[in-house]
This record gives C-alpha cells, sequence and structure tokens, in this order.
C-alpha cells in the first residue's frame, strides 16, 4: 500500500506531508502555484498559524482570500488590494454621482411636465368678459392642435382637472 | 535600551542599524503598525518586498501592507477581500439602478415629444402608471 502524495506545501517545503496537514486539504498537489504565492507573500508558518486560529469550516475561505491578496501583491507590489479597493471606492462614487445626476433630471422632467399641465390648466380658464362661445372655440382649437382631450363641453372639462 | 532603535527592532529585539529597512515606516511612537504587519506578513517578508522596490515606493507599499493586515486582523477569514467583495456589489447595484434610472428618462422624454399633454396628465396620474415597465422605481419616485 503506497503512500498519498504530499500537499504541494510540504513539496515546496520538503518535508513529509503527515495525515494531519493543515495545508493538505487545500494546498493539493496538482497546483504547486497556489502554494507557491502564499508561501512568498505571507510565508508558511504565518498561514499555518491563521489557519490554525480558525474553525475548519471557515478555512478553505481564509485560503482563497489569501491566495486572492498574495496574487494581488505580486501583481502590484506597491499597493496590492489597497489599490482594488481605491479603484473600486472611485467607481463607486463615480456611479452615484452619475445616478444622482440622472434622478435630478426626472426630477426636471417632472417638473416641466408639471408646469406644462399647469400652463394648459389656465389657458382652460374662462376670462370674465369673453362670451361662452368664444371660450368654446378657444378650447376647441386648443384640443384640436393637442389631440388629446375630445370632449368640448365645459362642466365636463372641469372635471379633468379637478 | 536604545531608544532610537524603530518599532521593528524593538519588537524583534535586536539592534536598530543606521541603514535599517524600517525604520522610515515603523517610528517608534506607533508600535502598533509593525505588529500587525509582523503578525501577518513576518518581518523578513516585508523586509524582502521592501528592499525589491525603489526608495520612492517604499512609504506607499509599507502603508498599503499595514493596512491589509489590519483588515486580515479584524477579519481572519475574508481579510481585505470582504471588502472588495462589497464594493463590486455596490457597483452593480448602482449599475442596475442607473440602468433603471436612465431608461425611464428615455422614456419620459419619448411620452413628452409624442404627447406633451398626455404625458403631463400621467405625471400628475402617477397612480395610474400600471403601464409603465418601471413601476416600482416610478411610484416609489415619485412618493
Amino acid at each position: 500500500m503506497g503512500g498519498s502524495s504530499p500537499c504541494a506545501s510540504c513539496k515546496l517545503l520538503r518535508r513529509r506531508c503527515a495525515k494531519d496537514c493543515i495545508f493538505a486539504p487545500y494546498f493539493p498537489s496538482d497546483d504547486p502555484h497556489k502554494f507557491a504565492i502564499v508561501h512568498k507573500v505571507f510565508g508558511a508558518s504565518n498561514v499555518s498559524k491563521m489557519l490554525q486560529e480558525l474553525p475548519v469550516q471557515q478555512r478553505a475561505d481564509a485560503v482563497s482570500s489569501l491566495v486572492f491578496e498574495a496574487n494581488a501583491r505580486v501583481r502590484d507590489p506597491v499597493y496590492g488590494c489597497v489599490g482594488a479597493i481605491s479603484y473600486l471606492q472611485n467607481q463607486v462614487s463615480q456611479l452615484q454621482m452619475q445616478l444622482a445626476v440622472a434622478q435630478t433630471e426626472i426630477l426636471c422632467i417632472q417638473m416641466q411636465q408639471e408646469s406644462a399641465l399647469q400652463q394648459a390648466d389656465k389657458s382652460f380658464l374662462l376670462p370674465t368678459n369673453h362670451s361662452l362661445d368664444s371660450s368654446i372655440s378657444q378650447y376647441l382649437n386648443f384640443t384640436s392642435s393637442t389631440n388629446v382631450i375630445q370632449d368640448p363641453a365645459p362642466l365636463k372639462r372641469e372635471s379633468l382637472w379637478t | 535600551m536604545n531608544p532610537g532603535r524603530c518599532a521593528a527592532c524593538r519588537h524583534l529585539r535586536r539592534k536598530c542599524p543606521p541603514d535599517c529597512i524600517f525604520i522610515p515606516h515603523f517610528p517608534p511612537n506607533v508600535p502598533q503598525l509593525f505588529v500587525s504587519v509582523h503578525r501577518i506578513y513576518g518581518a523578513s517578508n516585508v523586509a524582502k518586498l521592501l528592499q525589491q522596490l525603489p526608495l520612492h515606493l517604499r512609504a506607499d507599499a509599507a502603508e498599503s501592507l499595514c493596512l491589509e493586515a489590519q483588515y486580515r486582523i479584524e477579519d481572519p477569514v475574508y481579510g481585505c477581500v470582504g471588502l472588495i467583495s462589497l464594493l463590486q456589489q455596490q457597483i452593480l447595484d448602482a449599475e442596475k439602478q442607473l440602468a433603471k434610472t436612465r431608461a425611464e428618462i428615455a422614456f419620459l422624454k419619448s411620452q413628452a415629444a409624442q404627447h406633451p399633454q398626455a404625458a403631463a396628465l400621467r405625471g400628475n396620474l402617477s397612480d395610474n402608471a400600471a403601464d409603465l415597465s418601471f413601476s416600482d422605481h416610478h411610484q416609489s419616485f415619485c412618493g
């Protein structure tokens, strides 16, 4: 019965891979780069300490985030993940600004529509020195140009706007 | 005890040479910075990393290492990656909201162009906006 192959960590560290090796579940031998990069940035003993302090069910996520951070640090030795955080925070700010501008534009459109509505409403008011006939013809001219309201009856007209 | 030692050499209990790589970035009056960085990365890894960088970039590198170490201490499972996930989600949500809002603007403008009075009426009778595809956003916006 042959022994199982050592995990990537023990291969790199050139040591015997114990049955209870803390790295074995997370650094399989077929992906040596994963442990190499984490070891380069954090060091094997620091990673081991960090994993030992965590419950077993959280270790896989911790390894994934350590690998992510290590990759970011190798790609950008000056800023690492902090560079990505700055970039994302900037994107969030820009999007929030664009959203505020767009929402203001909606408000403006609604205000314009409200104003158009009020102007249309005012044009329906009957001046006291005009005859009813001329008022009705004004109304008819208005509705025919907009092609919206076809009912010529002034009484019905009032009920639309109240 | 040498009062001139940097925080790193104090913590490591060693002599602090004049050309100590940690001196500019880990002053003795802020010992916690080096403690965090040493706990997560180890002093030798930090020294190696700083040595590989030109002098003018080392301060930023040391600062980002301190920040990441602090995130990792506060969140031992996700570290600063937790914040990155949160920001990515915020970006997705904001993009979605922005797309919805812009589509609504286009819709309102097209309505106003075709039927100005009808558009004004719809704006006034916002409770009857069920035919609009963004009725949720529209109603919440109109209040």
